[in-house]
């Protein structure tokens, strides 16, 4: 009865990433009411920063009231529904994005489209790109969101381009080279390659020689580049951001055909922490591209509320300044806590300079190196400790054991309590393998076979460096 | 096979963001084209093209502005520390309760609480736009088709099928009975799709109708979905106008015919509503889609993921939609307004010499141009619409773009602007009526 779109999975929520929200929802950890319940901590929220926007909004009164200087602005508000955007938001967002950029590459308001969320940009990137059946390329491991946002309704493919620890999971030519060539197995023809940079879930930013051998690729293939940006305003630590335009630019590849193939998707939801207010955005050099998108936004249009309300926040550009600033500095004092507290119980973290995450090597508590093991210990640490993590499989990571476990949704405190919970269930793992080896405990009995089985994994695979 | 470079095609994208299908090359864009180049304005330009092609309701500001100042929490998010930090964070696709249930019995108001609404069936979606492609989605596949009265909303030719592959095959109304929909009408373009080996997944009205300004007859709702349970197909009602019947009596949803059959069968059905022209709100994009069929609901609301309503506008409509005596006051004052508008026009284009279609609800009139028309053709009244456009300086929407099959209709706004801009209006048309009648009494000395 209904179409084969509605009747598929495609949306993607069956997968555990949504599975442990369902949990949560049921059991959710509350200071006060619910102590013990659990603690999320799957979600890459920034609450860092609310008390700058609300002093703000105290003192500018006129940004929420839908007046200026006084005089109600409502009408013409009310009415205002052309896709072009709100010309002031527009203005005021492409000097904010170029600001995030050190202002080493400015931003045309007449190539930027505004839709519902970064959710809805790149599936309407998508639309403008790709036909059903194609395929776009994605470094793994990827935001699980993906899946939908780019194959759902659109009916395009995503073939993956497997990066590994041995490299800090850098994009190598090699990678992007093998993924080419399993889509041309299957029969799918590739159309672009999507980068998160700064990357969902590692946390990192790309370095100028991993953007230069994408350019090369993308040039070589002649396909697309659509880099998500959407956490470029995290960048709390060095190296510094450097956008795919910058790098484009700096190779002087402005006057060439791929330049009218490089997409940026944007949005206010991770560096502002306004998910709520729906402020995605496409840029892009492509003439078509932007004619097109503009057109689709009418099935994602900003409120015109909203759009009003964020114009006049970014036109302080000394709150915006300071805002930026304060944020990437909260982030990196909360990066720098959960990073030292996971070393303190033991656990390492790939070295990070940006996001709302970390992404956490727990390899070394596995059962197996396998992700039946990680999904077992998602579990644990889900049931056992009461924290809701991403495991990699669901950011279709090609090693199992890592996790994403995101910082800054909620307050020092419940951070805190989360690494205490940690640290506990970790040596409860510890101490249940060392009664394995050393006694014939009836309780951890079961899992001695298992146990040896993943010290004989360990040792064989740090005998592969290549891996 | 050489091909030259400056002739090289452009660098690929998708047949979708090359195509035509969302229709922005019709005439009834080219209409906006000439506004926005010279739009009136009663001091500045007052020989200004005026806008009578835009279906927005201007009428009903002032209460909203009223409300807005009364209640400042709705904007400022109150004293609440957290208000502001919540609402920002908000992203959940099941919407704000407190909207959800505000929006349930807003409907339930403009239907004189005739039909029940259950929030938890209610899902958000960014605009009707977004509703109408949503549902096209997961209703129908690409190549299938769903079956629309003529005229319709221009606009749903890229709603329905731009993106989604879908077609539209028209169920052809006449003037012979007012435009309703019949029986033989309904299995006529089903056969014709049937003909054309694509398959039919479903039937969408717009009730009350855009363009024609007028209701469904409770009998024709009952043929229509005595239709479509026969097919095995969808029925999707968009009910955007509900709100602008003139009468309060006159409306009759597809939600009461339902529950006058207990709701047997209506998981078949599924309600489009917004509050871009009851409330006059379209830049806000506030849409819902109301479903009977649970299945529908939860992929609905999960793809709405593309297309969610800002927190913030769902916050603040939440607080004015509560207020039952607001919009109790708001849906009978707004409803007399546009009757009061309404009948301006009708006097004023009858004095001219034109009739309309009789309606009683909408933002638009019917008008009847056909005896003008040099030749009853498409080219006839496209002529007729560029004169109009051209000399009368007004933008009004040819009864082509709406794919009428008769040709000669014209949808003309009233609702978007003051009563003295309306006057302007009419005053023109008497001028053009008159210059015309004195030419052809010129022409048979």
């Amino acid at each position: 009865m209904l179409s084969r779109k509605a009747r598929l999975d495609a949306h993607g929520e069956d997968s555990s990433y949504f599975l442990g929200w369902k949990e949560y929802e049921k059991n959710a950890y509350d200071d006060v009411q619910n102590p013990t319940g659990i603690i999320q901590m799957g979600l890459a929220e920034n609450q860092l920063s609310f008390d700058l926007l609300e002093s703000w909004l105290a003192s500018n009164q006129d940004a929420a009231r839908l007046t200026r200087n006084g005089e109600s602005v409502f009408r013409e508000l009310a009415l205002f529904q052309d896709y072009h955007g709100l010309p002031d938001f527009k203005n005021e967002l492409v000097e904010f994005m170029a600001e995030i950029r050190g202002n080493k590459v400015n931003f045309d308001p007449r190539k930027l489209v505004l839709m519902a969320g970064a959710t809805s940009a790149n599936e309407t990137l998508t639309f403008c790109i790709a036909e059903s059946g194609d395929a776009f390329l994605l470094p793994t491991p990827y935001y699980p969101g993906f899946d939908r946002d780019l194959k759902w309704r659109t009916g395009v493919e995503i073939v993956p381009i497997h990066c590994s620890s041995s490299n800090g999971f850098k994009v190598t030519k090699c990678a992007l080279e093998e993924a080419y060539q399993q889509a041309h197995k299957l029969s799918l023809n590739v159309k672009g390659v999507l980068i998160t940079n700064p990357s969902n879930p590692l946390g990192t930013t790309m370095g100028r020689d991993e953007l230069n051998d994408l350019i090369g690729f993308a040039v070589a293939k002649k396909i697309h580049i659509i880099s998500d940006e959407i956490y470029s305003g995290t960048v709390f630590d060095h190296p510094s951001f450097i956008s795919i335009m910058e790098a484009l630019m700096d190779r002087k590849l402005q006057d060439t055909d791929l330049w009218s193939r490089v997409h940026i998707v944007y949005s206010l939801s991770k560096d502002l922490g306004l998910p709520g207010f729906r402020v995605g955005m496409i840029y892009s050099n492509n003439e078509t591209v932007v004619s097109a998108a503009t057109k689709m936004s009418s099935f994602g249009l900003i409120s015109s509320q909203t759009q009003y309300l964020l114009s006049k926040i970014l036109s302080d550009k000394k709150f915006t300044r300071n805002y930026m600033k304060e944020n990437r500095k909260r982030l990196k004092t909360r990066r720098d806590m959960i990073v030292a507290a996971l070393r303190d119980a033991g656990i390492g973290c790939l070295k990070s300079n940006a996001g709302l995450f970390c992404w956490v090597d727990m390899r070394h508590l596995l059962s197996s190196n396998t992700f039946d093991a990680e999904m077992e210990l998602w579990k644990k640490i889900l049931r056992e400790a009461g924290l809701n993590i991403s495991p990699g499989a669901s950011c279709h990571c090609s090693e199992p054991g890592w996790f994403r476990i995101c910082f800054a949704n909620m307050s020092e405190d419940t951070l805190n309590l989360s690494m205490q919970r940690i640290k506990a269930l970790v040596g409860r793992i510890q101490q249940c393998r060392r009664g394995r080896v050393t006694h014939q405990d009836s309780g951890c009995n079961s899992r001695r076979r298992s146990f040896s089985k993943w010290v004989l994994n360990l040792c064989s695979y740090d005998r592969e460096p290549d891996r | 096979m050489a091909i030259e470079t400056d002739q090289q095609p452009p660098v690929g994208l998708s047949r979708v963001a090359v195509s035509e299908t969302h229709g922005e090359d019709s005439p009834y864009f080219a209409g906006w084209k000439a506004y926005d180049e010279n739009p009136y304005d009663e001091s500045k330009n007052p020989s200004g093209v005026i806008q009578m092609g835009l279906a927005e309701n201007q009428v009903s500001f002032d209460l909203l502005e009223e409300f807005l100042k009364q209640h400042s929490e709705a904007s400022i998010w109150g004293n609440k520390i957290s208000g502001f930090r919540e609402n920002a964070l908000f992203q959940d696709y099941h919407g704000l309760q407190s909207f959800r249930k505000a929006m349930a019995s807003f409907m339930e108001q403009i239907r004189g609480g005739r039909a029940k609404f259950d929030p938890d069936r209610v899902v958000l979606t960014a605009g009707a736009t977004a509703a109408n492609e949503l549902l096209t989605f997961i209703l129908a596949d690409p190549g299938d088709a769903l079956l629309v009265p003529t005229p319709y909303y221009p606009g749903f030719d890229r709603d329905l099928r731009w993106r989604t592959g879908v077609k539209i095959v028209p169920i052809h109304c006449d003037s012979s009975n007012n435009f309703q929909v019949t029986p033989q009408a309904l299995e006529a373009a089903y056969n014709n799709a049937e003909a054309m080996n694509i398959k039919v997944r479903g039937v969408l009205i717009t009730n009350p109708s855009n363009p024609l300004g007028t209701t469904i007859q409770r009998s024709v709702l009952e043929e229509i979905l005595d239709f479509v349970t026969r097919k095995n197909i969808h029925l999707v009602s968009d009910e955007i106008y509900s709100g602008s019947v003139f009468s309060s009596s006159e409306f009759v949803s597809i939600a009461e015919v339902l529950e006058a059959r207990n709701n047997k069968g209506s998981e078949r059905v599924h309600i489009v509503y917004s509050l871009s022209k009851d409330l006059g709100l379209p830049g806000f994009r506030v849409g819902t889609i109301y479903s009977y069929n649970d299945k529908v609901v939860t992929t609905a609301r999960r793809m709405s993921s593309f297309t969610l309503i800002s927190s913030q506008t769902q916050h603040l409509l939440a607080s004015m939609l509560s207020d039952k005596e607001f919009t109790q006051n708001y849906i009978e004052t707004n409803r007399e307004r546009l009757r009061k508008r309404y009948g301006m026009i009708i006097q004023g284009l009858r004095v001219a010499g034109i009739e309309c279609l009789q309606g009683n609800a909408g933002l638009f009139c019917w008008m009847n141009l056909s005896p003008l028309l040099e030749t009853p053709t498409r080219e006839g009244e496209l002529a007729l619409w560029n004169s109009i456009l051209h000399e009368v300086k007004l933008n009004i929407s040819p009864g082509s773009s709406c794919h009428c099959s008769e040709p000669g209709w014209f949808r003309v706004c009233f609702a978007n602007m003051s009563e003295q801009t309306l006057e302007v209006a009419l005053d023109r048309i008497h001028q053009f009526m008159k210059r015309r009648c004195d030419k052809e009494k010129l022409g048979h000395v």
